[in-house]
């Protein structure tokens, strides 16, 4: 069990920076995840801990020691990768057993220990088969295995669920969660799927263009994101993002739109804190607190409807609101009675509005 | 109408392939049949009553069996050099940040095409002639090594390309050392790739006829390419009987390998692969 | 990606490649840059020139390229124009053509006899030289052989094709033997192309000439280009012939290669033999720049 600490990396190739001046703490025993679009610098972040890349400048640290300069074999870490690279010429006891092989372990001493691991991972009649004859889940358990057999300090997985079939895909996410809560061992998860860092982490770390945006439990990024590009990176429809102006008086404050005014004169004295009158912001509020309303509310907003989403549980409408588009997420499953031109009411409570460039400033 | 062209184009096709299939088969006859018949002849003739006796006349032959032996040398000498340097070059070649090594790769298929056996015999028969390896079979297999070279390399870092680098991180990552890593997982994983190299290269040095030709002279040194040449008659006619079955013979390793491969990988096998 | 240092330190990439590098500089760069000094001495194998040979200067370019008799039989522009007519003859038309015409009817069609034709072409490929040199040698001669054994049953009057058609006969014969490239080649490209390209096409309406020319074609000219310039090359460097026709009868069917044969160790005139070898590096360094060229341009576009 270790903590891990990234101080300042970088990881540069040619003129692509892949890890811009990272700095994390991840906290023993934790389950951490990565997340972020494709050639974020996830992979990079996790094999500059593997110690399969060396930063450019920066320090890596695991448990007390710094190990920035140290060969992976010397980091006891184990790692998951996204095509599991099981060796296809050796059987899956060979497979699971290898890092043990490599530290020396008798073969006898080996079966025994393979067989505990296959036993908690429910591989144990596939020890004798080759990879080759194994399911994709089936191969993904063998790749947890191989990685768990020596009790690294340091468990590492590259997007491990990327190649399972969606269905396959939420078995595994319980299993790993389940997992990693029973050993207890450090974990970092790079994922680019955002509903699975939320299902799995303690806390997540998400990326962008090599630096790191946010670091927050589940909840925290969720709730508030810190960015329009963590807000519209989160959650599943994203949060609506629709650019409006701010007007501030010295009593009343509006969110003015092309063909909405939003009264949020309540919050007037937080607005002016930070904001000129006639500001350009974009108002941000995740469909669920959307609701639909009647023309007189103040907080309501013409639009027209779109598309409808029934989706069992919850029903997502797609609205129009001038150019832009909203999701609305409505928890009946019933779809709404009224179609073609509609109000939608916005809580003003759960706003969340952001400067032009992107930074929260309020909510 | 539609009819009339859709069974025109059966008949065309059939008769195209009908031709090629002669045209492909028929010099071949000569070498299927004669090997078998006690009175050879340069005529296409089913040998009656078929037998073994001419085989028997190059098992005997002392000479002729030393040539093969030669050529056996060659072709596992240059087969067993070229696999495992290009290898170990492929390898490097696609798992380091050696810089230009693309360019390299370039630049050795160039010379390789431009440097041939043919357009290269003046400078090759003086480079051995001046290395002391003139009429030894090492000088030949040397030779080889060097012209397949980039070919081979060029076969065989394709294939190393197209294994995942995750193995070999992943075992590093599992704590093996370099020595461990490449023991238990590139070995057995390159090994396909070897065995096509192998399988080109050998096949190569085995039928190759102009670069033994100038520098090999002596009988003793002789391969079979060069030694069947030397079953004439005092006329200066080739003894048939000799002389075809010995070439059937010296096709024979040919002839497996194909069956082997081609059981193996199908035609795929040759379509990576140029001569 | 470059990178991954971790599986393989640079100097144990170094040491890797040094077998490699030690090889190629020694057999394919030095004879390579040697060949252009030797071009410029008298040297010979025997003889006082074989010790002491000197500089000549130009003289053996300009043996080579006296224009007054450079194309008189059993000179080099002799064998150029031979050597013109049987890569043109064998390669572009024989084995080019003919591999993308079996290629072509057999696409999308497996089975026995695609098996058959595939396997006779490959095993004609594959034979070793002298082999094939022998069975072609019976194949073509004038009283007993196979070919005019046919004619005889068309009734048609016997042909001596060594004698009176020797580049004819070589050009036919390097058809045969080296068609297989060819028909492998693009018979995998074609492998690539979907069928859902022709099937729309059908349901268009198009012929199959039509199908061939405007979406075969276009989708495997990079391979037709590819393989022109890798069968003009090896075609201009086979040496194969020789052992059919000799060169001959009187140097009709000498080839460069053959020439350069002759001069070198017929004669033993290394220097001369050098002049060729110049000249015929220099028309492979063409060829292989071209096809070097191509392959980049598609290595860009993939
Ligand atoms: N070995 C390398 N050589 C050169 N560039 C690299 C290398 N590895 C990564 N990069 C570049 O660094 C950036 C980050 O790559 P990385 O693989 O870390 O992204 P990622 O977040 O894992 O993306 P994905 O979700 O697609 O896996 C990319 O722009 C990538 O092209
Ligand atoms: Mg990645």
């Amino acid at each position: 069990m270790a903590r891990i600490m990234l101080e300042n990396v970088t990881r540069r190739f040619g003129l692509v920076i892949a890890v811009d001046n990272v700095s994390l703490p991840i906290i023993d025993g934790e389950f951490f995840a990565l997340l972020g679009p494709s050639g974020c610098g996830k992979t990079t972040t996790l094999r500059l801990i593997a110690g399969l890349e060396v930063p450019t400048a920066g320090r890596v640290h695991i448990g007390d020691r710094d190990v920035t300069g140290l060969p992976p074999r010397e980091r006891d870490v184990a790692m998951v990768f996204q095509d599991y690279a099981l060796y296809p010429h050796m059987t899956i006891l060979d497979n699971v057993g290898y890092p043990l092989k490599v530290r020396g372990v008798g073969r006898r001493e080996i079966r025994e220990r393979v067989g505990e691991v296959a036993g908690f991972l429910q591989i144990a009649e596939l020890l004798e088969r080759r990879p080759a004859q194994l399911s994709g889940g089936q191969q993904q358990r063998a790749a947890v295995a191989r990685a768990v057999v020596h009790k690294p300090q340091v468990f590492l997985f590259d997007e491990p669920l990327s190649n399972l079939d969606a269905k396959l895909r939420l078995e595994a996410r319980g299993f790993l969660k389940h997992l990693q809560h029973e050993l207890g061992i450090t974990t970092v998860y790079v994922t680019h799927d955002q509903a699975e860092a939320l299902a799995l982490a303690d806390r997540i770390a998400i990326m962008n263009q090599g630096r790191i945006i946010q670091v927050g439990t589940p909840l925290e990024v969720y709730r508030r994101p810190q960015t329009t590009f963590v807000a519209g990176f989160i959650g599943n429809p994203p949060m609506n993002l629709v650019p409006c102006r701010l007007e501030v008086g010295v009593e009343a404050a509006h969110l003015v739109g092309t063909t909405f005014r939003l009264d949020l004169t309540s919050l007037r004295d937080r607005l002016a804190l930070t904001l000129r009158d006639d500001e350009e912001v974009i108002l941000g509020i995740r469909p669920e607190h959307l609701t639909f309303c009647g023309q007189g509310d103040p907080f309501a907003i013409p639009a027209e409807t779109y598309a409808i989403q029934p989706l069992g549980a919850e029903c997502v409408v797609i609205l129009l609101v001038d150019s832009t588009t909203l999701s609305v997420r409505l928890f009946t499953g019933e779809p709404p009675q009224q179609t073609g031109r509609v109000w939608v009411g916005v809580n003003p409570e759960r706003i969340l509005v952001y400067r032009k460039s992107g930074e929260l400033v309020l909510g | 109408m539609r009819l009339v062209r859709l069974v025109l184009t059966r008949v065309a096709f059939y008769l195209f392939v009908t031709l090629v299939a002669a045209f492909f088969a028929l010099p071949m006859l000569w070498l299927v049949l004669t090997p078998f018949n006690p009175r050879g002849t340069l005529a296409v003739e089913i040998p009656s009553p078929a037998t073994m006796a001419n085989f028997r006349l190059v098992f005997a032959n002392a000479f002729a069996m030393r040539a093969l032996l030669n050529s056996a040398i060659l072709g596992i000498g240059g087969m067993l050099i070229t696999t495992l340097v290009a290898t170990l070059a492929a390898y490097a070649l696609s798992r380091t940040d050696v810089p230009g090594r693309d360019f390299l790769i370039y630049a050795l298929i160039l010379f390789s095409s431009v440097v041939t056996g043919t357009a290269a015999m003046v400078p090759i028969f003086l480079l051995i002639f001046y290395l002391g390896l003139i009429d030894t079979l090492l000088g030949v297999i040397l030779v080889f090594t060097g012209g397949l070279l980039p070919t081979a390399i060029f076969i065989m870092r394709d294939f190393v390309e197209g294994i995942p680098r995750s193995y070999e991180e992943s075992a590093l990552v599992s704590g093996a050392t370099p020595r461990q890593m490449f023991q238990d997982v590139v070995a057995p994983l390159v090994q396909p790739g070897m065995m096509v190299v192998a399988i080109w290269a050998f096949v190569h040095v085995w039928g190759a006829f102009l670069i033994p030709f100038i520098l090999l002279r002596s009988p003793t040194s002789m391969p079979a390419s060069v030694a069947i040449y030397s079953f004439y008659t005092e006329a200066g006619t080739p003894i048939i009987t000799l002389t075809s079955s010995y070439a059937l013979l010296f096709a024979l390793p040919v002839l497996v390998l194909y069956l082997l491969v081609n059981w193996r990988y199908g035609f795929r096998f040759f379509g990576g692969i140029k001569r | 990606m470059t990178g991954g240092a971790p599986i393989l330190s640079r100097r144990t990439g170094f040491f890797f490649l040094l077998p490699s590098l030690g090889f190629v500089s020694l057999f394919i760069l030095f004879p390579f840059v040697w060949v252009f000094y030797l071009s410029f001495t008298n040297q010979t194998l025997t003889g006082v020139t074989a010790i002491q040979s000197r500089l000549v200067g130009l003289a053996n370019y300009q043996r080579l390229l006296d224009f007054e008799t450079w194309m008189t039989s059993g000179q080099f522009g002799n064998a150029l124009r031979i050597s013109a007519q049987f890569v043109v003859g064998s390669a572009l038309i024989g084995q080019a053509l003919l591999g993308l015409a079996i290629a072509w009817a057999f696409y999308r069609w497996r089975g026995a006899f695609r098996e058959i034709v595939y396997t006779l072409v490959i095993l004609a490929w594959i034979i070793p030289d002298v082999v094939v040199a022998f069975t072609w040698m019976a194949f073509l001669d004038r009283d007993r052989g196979t070919l005019n054994a046919i004619l005889q049953l068309l009734r048609l009057a016997p042909v001596d094709w060594l004698i009176q058609q020797p580049v004819l006969s070589i050009i036919i014969f390097n058809t045969w033997r080296g068609t297989a490239f060819s028909m492998l080649l693009f018979s995998s490209a074609l492998a690539t192309i979907p069928p859902s390209y022709l099937e729309s096409a059908e349901v268009a309406g198009a012929s199959g000439w039509q199908k061939f020319r405007d979406i075969i074609l276009p989708l495997i000219r990079s391979h037709i280009l590819t393989d022109i310039i890798l069968i003009t090359l090896w075609t201009f460097n086979t040496f194969t012939p020789f052992l059919i026709t000799g060169g001959g009868p009187a140097f009709k069917s000498e080839l460069v290669s053959i020439y350069t044969f002759r001069i070198a160790f017929q004669f033993f005139e290394f220097g001369r033999g050098g002049a060729i070898a110049v000249a015929m590096m220099l028309i492979n360094l063409v060829l292989a720049l071209t096809y070097l060229t191509i392959l980049r341009r598609q290595g860009v576009r993939t």
